[in-house]
C-alpha cells in the first residue's frame, strides 16, 4: 500500500517538475478523451500542441498565440500575487471588462480629437477602472470581512451586465446600426492598439506583459513587499507578528490584480477585439486562474504558463475546425490541466513511501 | 496477582527516531503508575499505543490476562482504556454534553445524559453543566469534561498526559483528590508527567523513559526529586546563576490597559498597570489562558491600545505597529514557535527577515539584502547552537527546542532594550532550555528589561527578579520574587489577591 | 407601465420554483461546509447535474429518474474532488474552482447534441380541493414533487445534524478535525460522505434548471446559481431554516426583478439583470460584518487541510 510522508524540506525538484507531470499526464487523459469523442488522439494532441508552434500555417498562428498569451499573463500575474497571500481574486473577468469600458470609454469620449496621448490615458483609465472593480471585495473584506471569492465572483455577473447597458446605451456606435456595439476603435487612429510590427501578432498589450513579468519577479525575489505577500499566505499571525498589515495586503493584492486586469482589458478591448460588445468577454479572466496555478504562481512559471494555454487555445480552434470537436473539449483540457496540477502538488511537501508488508 | 496491564517489548520507529525501544513494563490493578521522562522521550508515543491510535512494529501487549492490540481507540474504550489527554480533544462550538457523547461508545439520549453527566460529576467533586459551550469553560473546567467522559465508561485503566499543566494549584488539589478515589474503588490510573513534585505525591510506581528506552522504574515516595530528575535526563544539571539585580529606570510603562480580546473564546485584558525597569527580569506566572496571549499582543504591538496606556522609553508606543517598536528597541518572542513566531515553510534566513528587516537593516528602499541577511541567520545559528543543516532549511524541519533557540536567538541577537518572550521553553529539551534561560539572565545582566510570560513555576523562581501572576486577564501587584510561597501562588492563580510587602 | 399585471399569488409561487435549485444546492454545500470541507465546485456539480439529469429524463421518459439522473452526475463529479483534496491533499479552493470550470466544460460536452429538445413534464401535486383554495391553494399544494422534496430534505438535513449522533459526528469533524480524530473517528470517510451528498445535491438542483425551471439544456444554464448557493450558505449562517428562507429571499428578488422587465419598467433590463447579483453581495456584506457572530457558527475547521500523521 502507497503512504504519504511529510518532507520537512518542500522539494525543490519537485517544485519544477509538477507542471510537466501535470502536461503529460494531461496529454494522456486527453488523448483518451478525443479517443472516446471518436478521433485520432495523437493527431489531436499534434493539432494541440504542435502544430500552432512548428506546423505549415505556424506563421499565422504564432501571432495568434502572443495575442492570446498578453492578457492571460497579465491577468495571472496579478492573481499569482494574491494567491500566494491567500487572497482568492476570482473575478479578474470582471476587472477585465471594467477596464475595457472605463478605458473604452475614455476613448469614446474624446473621439474623434487625435492626439499621441489618447491611447495612453485609455491605457491608463483602464488599469484604474479594472482596479477600482478589483478594491469592491477588498474594501468589503477589510471593512466587513465579507468573502472575496463570492463577492469578486458576483461583481462579473453585475461587469458583464453593465457592459450589456453600456454598449446598448451610451456606448453605443451611432453608425453600427442599433447593433450592441461600440465604435470601432481601429478606425480612431489616436486610440487604436495596431500591431508594432505587422504579422507578428506583437502590440502594446504584449510588450506590457513581457515588462510586467520581469517587474512583478523582481518584487516577488528581491523586494520586501514581496516577501511580506509571501509570510502572509503561508501564516497570518506569523506575518502579523512580522508588523505587516493584513489590510493593506488585501488591499494591495486585490487592487494590483484588478489594474492588470483591467489593463488586459482594455488592450483587448481597442486591439484584438476591436470594439467593445457583449461578445468582448471570453474567459480569460477564468482560464488565468489556470495559468496561475500553472506557473506555480512564478512571474517566469507564469509566462510559460501563459504561453502553453495560449497554444492550447490557438491549437483548440485547430482541432475545433479539423476534427470536427465541440469547442467544450478544449475546456475540458484545460480543466484537466489544473486537476493533475494541483493533485501533483503533493509530491512538493510529501514522499510516497512503499508500505512495509508484515505484521504490524 | 496478573497485573491490569502488561507491555512487553513494544517497538515503534519513526523515519529517522526510534520513538519507544522494546519498552516493557507492567500496571497493577488500583495501582498509579507515573511514566516520566522529558519531551521526546516516548512519552506520547506509548500512550497513543495503548489507546490504539499507533500501531507498534512490535512488541505484545495483555490486558487482565488476555492479549491486547486495540488497533483503534472504539476498541480501546471497548476494552475499558479511557484518555484524557494532554491537548484537549474537545470541540469548542459544542456543549459539554455533546462532548461527552462523542467519545463515547453508546451514548443515551441527551436528558438521560446530561443527567449521569451531573451525578458522576458531583460523586467526584468535578462540577460541570451539560448545557455550556466548551469554548466558554476555563481550561480546568474542559479538563473535567474529558475526565467525566471517561469516567462514565467506567474505565479499567485511565490514562492521563500531563493532566495539571493548565491547572492552579488548587485544581491540582481537586483532582487528586479525584484520583485518589478511584484508585480507591480499583482503577488503575497510568499518569504522564515531567513533574516530579506532583509524581512523588499521587504516584506508587514509575517508569522512566529516555530516547525511547526504559532507564530505570522507581517508587517515587522513595526519591527525591533530583534524584529521578537525573534519572531523567541523565546527566546532572547546573541551575543557571542568578546575579544580584540592580533596577534601572523604568523602560515600559504600561498604565491601566484594558483589551477587548480579538478571539471569541480569548480573555479580555483588565486594567493591567506595572513598570518595567533596566536590568530586570519580571516573571508573569498564571494558568494558560488568563490573558496571557493577549498581553503579549498588546505589547508587541499585534494588537493596538489606547493612547497612553503603553510608554516606552518615555514614548507612547500603544498606537505602534510591530516594526516601529523593533526598531526602537522593544522585541517579543511569542509562545507559539510554528505559526506565529516563524513561518513554517520558509527558510530560516527568511525567518530571520521576517522581524530583523527593520532593526539589522536588511533592506535598501525595500530591497532585501539576502546576502547580509543570510549572514545574520547563519549568526544566529551560529550564536545559539541552532542543529540545522542550513539556514536555508525551513522551519517547520526543525526540532522543537533547535527552532525554539533560533527564534529567541533571533530577538537577542538584535539586542533589544527591552524584550518579551512568552513560553520561552515549552516543550523545549532540558539542555536547551537552559541555554535559553541562561541567555535570558545575560540580557537582563547586560542592562535590558526582560519580561517572561510562563506557566513552568520553577523556571520562573530561577530567573525572575521580581514576579506577578495573571487571573482572567487581571494582573496581580509585582512583588520581589525572593521568598514567594507556592500557596501564595496558588492563591493568586485563583484571583484571589493576598496583602504583600510592595516591591 | 402596468403594475397591475404583477399578481402577488403568482409571484410567490413562481418565486418559490425560482428558489429551489438554489436552495437543494445549499443545503448539499452546507452539509459539505459542516464537515470542515469548502468546496467552491457547486457551480460545476449543477451543471452536471443540469446536463445529465436531462440526458436521463429525455432518454427514460422519466422525469423521476431524470432527477436521480441528475443526482448520480453531481455526486460522480464531485468525486474529483474527493481525491485532489481527500488524497492528494490539495488546496480546496483551487480544487472548487477546479470542478466549476471542468464542470461547466464537460457538461457542455455531454449537452452537444440534446440543446432545443423538450423534457418530459414533471407531474404537480394535485389535492382535489386543497389545490383549488384560492390563495392558499396555489401557494402551499400545487408544485411539482421536487419542490416538496426539497423543504422535507431541509428538514430532514435539521434533523440529522442536530438529533442524531451521526449528524454529531460530522458537526464535530467540521470543528476539531484532530480531536475527532483523537477520539477515533473517521474524518476522510465523514468529509467523503458528505462531498458525495453535497454533489448529488447539487446535481438534483441543476436537474430542477433543465428539467422544470427552463425546460431545456442551454450551455452555461446555470448562470451563477452555484455560486449563489455558496452564499446563501453564508447568509444561513450554516442553520438549513435559514437557508431556506435565504433561498427564498433570493428567489423573490430574481422574480421581482423579472417581472418589472416584463411590465416594462422604465430601467434597463441589463440593470435590472444585475440586482441578484448586487443583492446577493449586500446579503454576505451585513452577515459578515458581525465577526464575532460569523465565527461562532462557521465550523471552526473550514478549509483546513487534515492528514493523520503518526
Amino acid at each position: 500500500m502507497l503512504r504519504l510522508e511529510a518532507r520537512p524540506n518542500p522539494s525543490r525538484t519537485m517544485q519544477a517538475l509538477t507542471p510537466v507531470i501535470a502536461v503529460a499526464a494531461t496529454m494522456i487523459a486527453g488523448g483518451i478523451l478525443f479517443a472516446l469523442l471518436g478521433k485520432s488522439p495523437f493527431a489531436a494532441i499534434r493539432m494541440l500542441f504542435w502544430d500552432p508552434v512548428f506546423g505549415e500555417f505556424a506563421f499565422y498562428y504564432r501571432g495568434q498565440i502572443l495575442i492570446k498569451a498578453a492578457p492571460l499573463i497579465l491577468i495571472a500575474l496579478g492573481l499569482s500575487f494574491g494567491f500566494r497571500a491567500n487572497i482568492w481574486n476570482i473575478g479578474a473577468e470582471g476587472q477585465f471588462i471594467m477596464g475595457a469600458v472605463v478605458g473604452g470609454a475614455t476613448g469614446l469620449a474624446l473621439y474623434p480629437y487625435e492626439a499621441f496621448w489618447v491611447f495612453p490615458l485609455m491605457i491608463i483609465m483602464g488599469a484604474i477602472g479594472g482596479m477600482l472593480w478589483g478594491l469592491i471585495p477588498a474594501f468589503l473584506k477589510i471593512k466587513f470581512n465579507a468573502n472575496e471569492i463570492l463577492v469578486s465572483l458576483m461583481l462579473v455577473y453585475v461587469a458583464s451586465n453593465f457592459l450589456a447597458a453600456m454598449v446598448t446605451g451610451p456606448l453605443r456606435s451611432p453608425v453600427g446600426m442599433n447593433f450592441p456595439v461600440s465604435r470601432n476603435f481601429s478606425e480612431y487612429a489616436s486610440a487604436a492598439n495596431e500591431e508594432l510590427i505587422a504579422g507578428t501578432g506583437m502590440h502594446w498589450g504584449v510588450v506590457t506583459a513581457f515588462l510586467a513579468v520581469i517587474v512583478a519577479y523582481i518584487a516577488l525575489t528581491r523586494h520586501i513587499a514581496g516577501f511580506q505577500i509571501q509570510v502572509t499566505g503561508q501564516s497570518a499571525r506569523a506575518a502579523k507578528f512580522g508588523g505587516i498589515n493584513p489590510n493593506l495586503t488585501i488591499a494591495l493584492c486585490l487592487g494590483l490584480s484588478g489594474a492588470l486586469a483591467g489593463m488586459a482589458g482594455i488592450f483587448e478591448a481597442t486591439g484584438p477585439a476591436g470594439k467593445l460588445s457583449t461578445n468582448f468577454p471570453v474567459g480569460y479572466g477564468f482560464t488565468a486562474i489556470i495559468v496561475a496555478f500553472l506557473g506555480r504562481l512564478n512571474p517566469i512559471g507564469v509566462l510559460l504558463a501563459g504561453l502553453l494555454l495560449a497554444i492550447t487555445f490557438v491549437g483548440g480552434d485547430v482541432v475545433q475546425t479539423e476534427l470536427q470537436v465541440p469547442k467544450a473539449s478544449i475546456q475540458v483540457f484545460q480543466g484537466m490541466l489544473l486537476f493533475f496540477l494541483l493533485g501533483s502538488e503533493i509530491l512538493v511537501n510529501f514522499r510516497l513511501r512503499l508500505n512495509k508488508k508484515g505484521v504490524a | 496477582m496478573t497485573p491490569l496491564l502488561r507491555i512487553s517489548g513494544l517497538t515503534k520507529a519513526y523515519p529517522g527516531v526510534v520513538a519507544n525501544d522494546n519498552v516493557s513494563f507492567d500496571i497493577g490493578i488500583g495501582e498509579v503508575h507515573a511514566l516520566l521522562g522529558e519531551n521526546g522521550a516516548g512519552k506520547s508515543t506509548l500512550v497513543k499505543a495503548i489507546y490504539g491510535l499507533v500501531h507498534p512494529d512490535s512488541g505484545t501487549m495483555e490486558l487482565g490476562g488476555n492479549a491486547y492490540d486495540p488497533g483503534e481507540p472504539r476498541n480501546a474504550r471497548a476494552s475499558g482504556v479511557a484518555m484524557v489527554f494532554q491537548h484537549f480533544s474537545l470541540f469548542e462550538a459544542l456543549t459539554v454534553g455533546e462532548n461527552i457523547a462523542l467519545g463515547m461508545e453508546n451514548a443515551p439520549e441527551t436528558t438521560a445524559l446530561s443527567e449521569k453527566i451531573r451525578t458522576v460529576s458531583a460523586n467526584y467533586g468535578l462540577t460541570l453543566d451539560p448545557d455550556r459551550l466548551v469554548g466558554d469553560l476555563s481550561a480546568g473546567e474542559r479538563q473535567r469534561v474529558e475526565i467525566v467522559r471517561c469516567l462514565l465508561q467506567e474505565p479499567k485503566l485511565l490514562v492521563m498526559d500531563e493532566p495539571t499543566s493548565v491547572l492552579t494549584p488548587q485544581e491540582v488539589d481537586i483532582l487528586f483528590e479525584t484520583l485518589r478515589k478511584l484508585k480507591a474503588e480499583g482503577t488503575s490510573i497510568l499518569y504522564i508527567s515531567h513533574k516530579l513534585e506532583e509524581i512523588r505525591t499521587i504516584c506508587d510506581h514509575a517508569t522512566i523513559l529516555r530516547l525511547g528506552k526504559v532507564v530505570g522504574t522507581c517508587i517515587p515516595s522513595e526519591e527525591t526529586p533530583k534524584s529521578m530528575a537525573e534519572m531523567m535526563v541523565g546527566t546532572t544539571l547546573t541551575a543557571p546563576k542568578k546575579g544580584a539585580f540592580q533596577p534601572g529606570p523604568a523602560l515600559l510603562e504600561v498604565h491601566n490597559l484594558w483589551l477587548a480580546s480579538s478571539d471569541p473564546f480569548g480573555t479580555s485584558l483588565k486594567e493591567i498597570t506595572f513598570n518595567l525597569h533596566a536590568g530586570e527580569v519580571l516573571g508573569i506566572g498564571g494558568v494558560a489562558g488568563n490573558g496571557q496571549d493577549e498581553l503579549m499582543l498588546a505589547l508587541s504591538g499585534e494588537e493596538r491600545t489606547q493612547n497612553g496606556t503603553i510608554q516606552f522609553k518615555g514614548e507612547n508606543i500603544g498606537h505602534r505597529g510591530p516594526n516601529y517598536r523593533r526598531t526602537q528597541g522593544l522585541l517579543t518572542a511569542p509562545e507559539e514557535r510554528l505559526g506565529h513566531a516563524a513561518a513554517p515553510d520558509m527558510s530560516l534566513t527568511e525567518n530571520a527577515l521576517l522581524t530583523g528587516f527593520g532593526r539589522q537593516k536588511l533592506t535598501t528602499n525595500g530591497f532585501v539584502k539576502w546576502n547580509a541577511t543570510k549572514n545574520f541567520a547563519r549568526a544566529i545559528v551560529e550564536k545559539f547552537d541552532v542543529r540545522t543543516p542550513s539556514v536555508n532549511n525551513a522551519a517547520k524541519s526543525l526540532s522543537g527546542g533547535n527552532l525554539q533557540k533560533f527564534v529567541i536567538g533571533r530577538e537577542i541577537m538584535q539586542n533589544p532594550e527591552v524584550f518579551i518572550v512568552n513560553q520561552p521553553t515549552w516543550g523545549v529539551d532540558a539542555a536547551a532550555a537552559a541555554d535559553i534561560r541562561q541567555a535570558i539572565l545575560e540580557l537582563a545582566h547586560n542592562g535590558a528589561a526582560v519580561l517572561v510570560i510562563s506557566q513552568d513555576l520553577d523556571e520562573l523562581m530561577e530567573i525572575s527578579d521580581t514576579f506577578a501572576v495573571l487571573s482572567e486577564g487581571a494582573m496581580s501587584k509585582v512583588r520581589s520574587a525572593q521568598g514567594v510561597t507556592i500557596e501564595e501562588i496558588g492563591l493568586l492563580m485563583g484571583g484571589t489577591e493576598v496583602s504583600h510587602a510592595p516591591a | 407601465m402596468d403594475f397591475s399585471a404583477i399578481s402577488p399569488v403568482s409571484l410567490i409561487v413562481s418565486l418559490i420554483a425560482a428558489s429551489t435549485p438554489i436552495l437543494l444546492a445549499a443545503i448539499g454545500e452546507l452539509v459539505v461546509e459542516k464537515s470542515g470541507v469548502l468546496n467552491l465546485g457547486v457551480e460545476g456539480m449543477m451543471i452536471i447535474g443540469a446536463i445529465t439529469g436531462f440526458i436521463a429524463a429525455v432518454s427514460t421518459g422519466n422525469p423521476f429518474l431524470g432527477f436521480l439522473g441528475g443526482a448520480i452526475g453531481g455526486a460522480l463529479v464531485s468525486i474529483i474532488f474527493i481525491v485532489l483534496t481527500q488524497y492528494l491533499m490539495a488546496n480546496q479552493v483551487a480544487s472548487g474552482l477546479g470542478l466549476t470550470m471542468i464542470g461547466l466544460g464537460l457538461a457542455a460536452l455531454l449537452g452537444h447534441s440534446y440543446a432545443g429538445i423538450k423534457p418530459p413534464s414533471s407531474p404537480h401535486l394535485d389535492i382535489a380541493g386543497l389545490s383549488d383554495l384560492p390563495v392558499v391553494g396555489p401557494i402551499l399544494f400545487n408544485h411539482d414533487f421536487i419542490i416538496y422534496f426539497s423543504i422535507i430534505l431541509t428538514a430532514s438535513v435539521w434533523y440529522f445534524l442536530n438529533r442524531t449522533k451521526a449528524g454529531l459526528i460530522l458537526r464535530a469533524v467540521g470543528e476539531n478535525h484532530d480531536a475527532a480524530h483523537a477520539l477515533g473517528y473517521k474524518v476522510v470517510r465523514v468529509r467523503i460522505y458528505a462531498i458525495l451528498f453535497g454533489g448529488a445535491c447539487a446535481g438534483i438542483g441543476g436537474a430542477y434548471l433543465s428539467l422544470i425551471r427552463v425546460p431545456q439544456w442551454t450551455e452555461g444554464m446555470t448562470a451563477g446559481a452555484g455560486w449563489i448557493a455558496l452564499a446563501i450558505v453564508v447568509f444561513g449562517s450554516w442553520k438549513p431554516w435559514r437557508v431556506l428562507i435565504g433561498a427564498y429571499l433570493f428567489g423573490g428578488v430574481t422574480i421581482l426583478q423579472l417581472n418589472l422587465q416584463a411590465v416594462g419598467v422604465n430601467i434597463g433590463a441589463a440593470y435590472l439583470s444585475m440586482t441578484p447579483y448586487i443583492i446577493t453581495i449586500i446579503v454576505l456584506v451585513i452577515m459578515s460584518s458581525d465577526k464575532k457572530r460569523a465565527s461562532l457558527n462557521a465550523p471552526a475547521a473550514l478549509g483546513k487541510l487534515f492528514h493523520a500523521s503518526k
